[in-house]
């Protein structure tokens, strides 16, 4: 009876689909464990001890990166721009999606619009007029003029995702703040901000991925390697001279592993996050 | 009721609606200095002759001619078109395979859904990097530098090392391999999320009548999957067009012919050549493409929802 024809079968069936959900899992964890041996090792045994555990550690590897591969200081600049830039972004987009949502002002629906139709249009190789205008404005190499574009990256999603939060917001909550006293700023902070953690979390989520992994901008306005982060100096040093691969792979260790322990504890909303803000406008529409 | 509809009218003077106008404020003037400012600078200098600095001279549409018959920028839309065409086929296979795998009651399903989506939560720049490495095909001290090289003189098969990145005939494919190992993990989520709504008792009625597996995969779940299906393929598309920094990355020798993309084109001629107008006039048929590729797939995925 255990061992018929069905069973075998749904055994089997279940055998293989372990096996090719094994295979991708492995293909997808290898070069990423492979990076994280390799930045313990040495440029002698890099290539010779094939081993995926490395029998010597040398944590000396991140001590190097970290002040001649300049990696401190590029870990302090990514800090500082996603801090800010998130900052920025929640302050300037909770304002406006509560506005949006929930106050009367002339023009409100065409620059609500006016931001959804941002998010909706792509704008590839928009960087070329957002450097001219940084030029003119002598903001290029300036940390100023970084975290100024990057909030504005950033900004028409969250508007759009804090205000369809904000207009499923009962409206009792806001009229008994309003008999409690509160103005329009106490309502925005002391109702609507607390009530929309959840949009906020996705958005901090969100916001932070994308200034921590950005690339292009940094590279096209920041020439000074003091100002760079991450992203920017790790191409820098994997470009300059021959390629330290210990090093290197420390330097790519010190920017992934963050992102990817953030990623291990916050799973969902970082699904969340990341999936609202690439599907965006399309649900809107669709 | 009236007095809660008196509470909210009672903020409608003219300094009211400026008051309420001042929360907008910062998002707006953010908006229009850095977004609203460039786009219709990128218009402007199209039709312009440009170095970066000194003077602008006005050429009318003379940018887009030459565009039109820029052998070098129609072969990189062709090259942006190859990757993409990879990503819609096995990327999204791979995806929707490995979706219908773990829609399933099987074991370890948390641990593949978290590992599925780990090369998405990683830059380009650091997948770039890895897999130049793993890709390379230098040697040192007589022993292959690239770990897929290493890896075929280990199982001996050294006749088929080779110099992946920099041969032609394979360095865009191997972008387009890497862009999909980058990629997959979105569409997994995507098709995982739109499989558990499907209502399990659809499954149980075509199971009593009499559908198999098969049948019912084709008459339950890809019907169902229709408007999910259509959402993949257009972020599929929309992102694998303008992939470029995984380029820049996994190409470690700088801009190289046979990988360019359009999104590369634009900035080599702006950073190589210093041709602003020309680098505008590339970004705006390029984004005018992806506009009406991307309107045309939404009108289509309308329609077929409706059907």
């Amino acid at each position: 009876m255990l061992f018929d024809k069905y069973t075998i079968n749904r055994v089997l069936k279940n055998v293989l689909v372990q096996v090719f959900l094994m295979a991708v899992a492995a293909a997808c964890l290898f070069p990423v464990l492979w990076m994280v041996r390799s930045s313990f090792m040495t440029n002698a045994t890099i290539f010779v001890d094939p081993s995926l555990i490395p029998r010597e550690l040398h944590p000396g590897n991140y001590a190097v990166a970290w002040t001649r591969g300049n990696f401190g200081m590029y870990f302090l600049n990514s800090i500082l721009y996603t801090a800010s830039v998130v900052m920025g972004i929640v302050l300037v987009s909770s304002l406006a999606a509560f506005a949006f949502s929930r106050l009367r002002f002339p023009g409100r629906d065409f620059l609500f619009y006016m931001f959804v139709a941002a998010m909706m249009i792509p704008l590839p190789g928009s960087f070329v007029p957002t450097f001219v205008l940084m030029n003119k404005l002598h903001l290029v190499n300036t940390r100023l003029g970084y975290i100024l574009c990057m909030i504005s990256v950033g900004l028409s999603l969250s508007i759009f995702l804090l205000k369809t939060f904000f207009d499923k917001m009962p409206a009792d909550l806001e009229d008994a703040a309003r008999i409690d006293g509160c103005n329009r700023l106490q309502i925005w902070w002391h109702v609507a901000l607390p009530l929309a953690a959840p949009a906020l979390a996705v958005i901090v989520i969100y916001n932070s991925l994308n200034v921590w992994n950005e690339y292009i901008l940094a590279t096209l306005l920041l020439s000074d390697n003091a100002l760079m982060p991450l992203q920017r100096g790790l191409m820098v040093f994997n470009g300059a001279y021959q390629v330290d691969y210990p090093v290197l792979m420390a330097g790519l260790t010190m920017t992934a592993v963050p992102i990817i322990i953030v990623y291990i504890i916050m799973q969902k909303h970082i699904v969340k996050g990341l999936s609202s803000g690439a599907v965006g406008g399309l649900y809107d529409s669709a | 009721m009236f007095f809660k509809l008196d509470i909210r009218h009672a903020q409608a003077g003219p300094l009211d609606l400026f008051k309420n106008f001042l929360f907008v404020l910062p998002a707006v003037a953010i908006f229009a200095v850095f977004y609203i400012y460039p786009f219709f600078e990128l218009f402007h200098l199209s039709l312009h002759e440009w170095q970066g600095i000194g003077p602008r001279t006005f050429v009318g549409l003379r940018n887009f001619q030459e565009l039109a018959v820029d052998r070098v920028w129609w072969s990189a839309v062709g090259h942006a078109g190859y990757i993409t065409l990879i990503a819609l086929t096995f990327q999204n296979a791979l995806a929707f395979g490995l979706a219908l795998a773990c829609d399933r009651a099987i074991r370890m399903k948390r641990f593949y859904t978290l590992v599925f989506f780990i090369p998405p939560v990683l830059s380009e720049v650091i997948v770039g990097i890895l897999w130049n490495w793993i890709l390379n095909g230098g040697m040192q001290d007589g022993r292959p530098v690239g770990l897929l090289n290493h890896f075929l003189v280990q199982i001996g098969l050294p006749n088929m090392v080779h110099h992946w990145l920099s041969d032609p005939g394979t360095a865009l494919t191997c972008v387009a391999v890497v862009h999909a190992w980058k990629g997959f993990g979105w569409g997994f989520v995507l098709f995982l999320a739109g499989l558990q709504t499907i209502d399990r008792q659809l499954y149980e009625v075509a199971k009593v009548d009499g559908a198999g597996s098969w049948r019912s995969f084709w008459n339950v779940t890809l019907p169902m999957m229709v408007p999910v299906i259509m959402l993949v393929v257009i972020l599929t598309i929309l992102g694998s067009m303008q992939v470029f920094v995984l380029i820049l990355s996994l190409i470690n020798q700088g801009l190289v012919y046979h990988t360019e993309v359009p999104v590369t084109r634009i900035l080599s001629s702006m950073t190589v050549t210093n041709q602003f107008g020309y680098a505008c006039a590339q970004a705006v048929v390029f984004g005018a493409i992806l506009v009406s590729v991307s309107f045309a797939l939404r009108a289509l995925s309308n329609r077929m929802r409706q059907a």
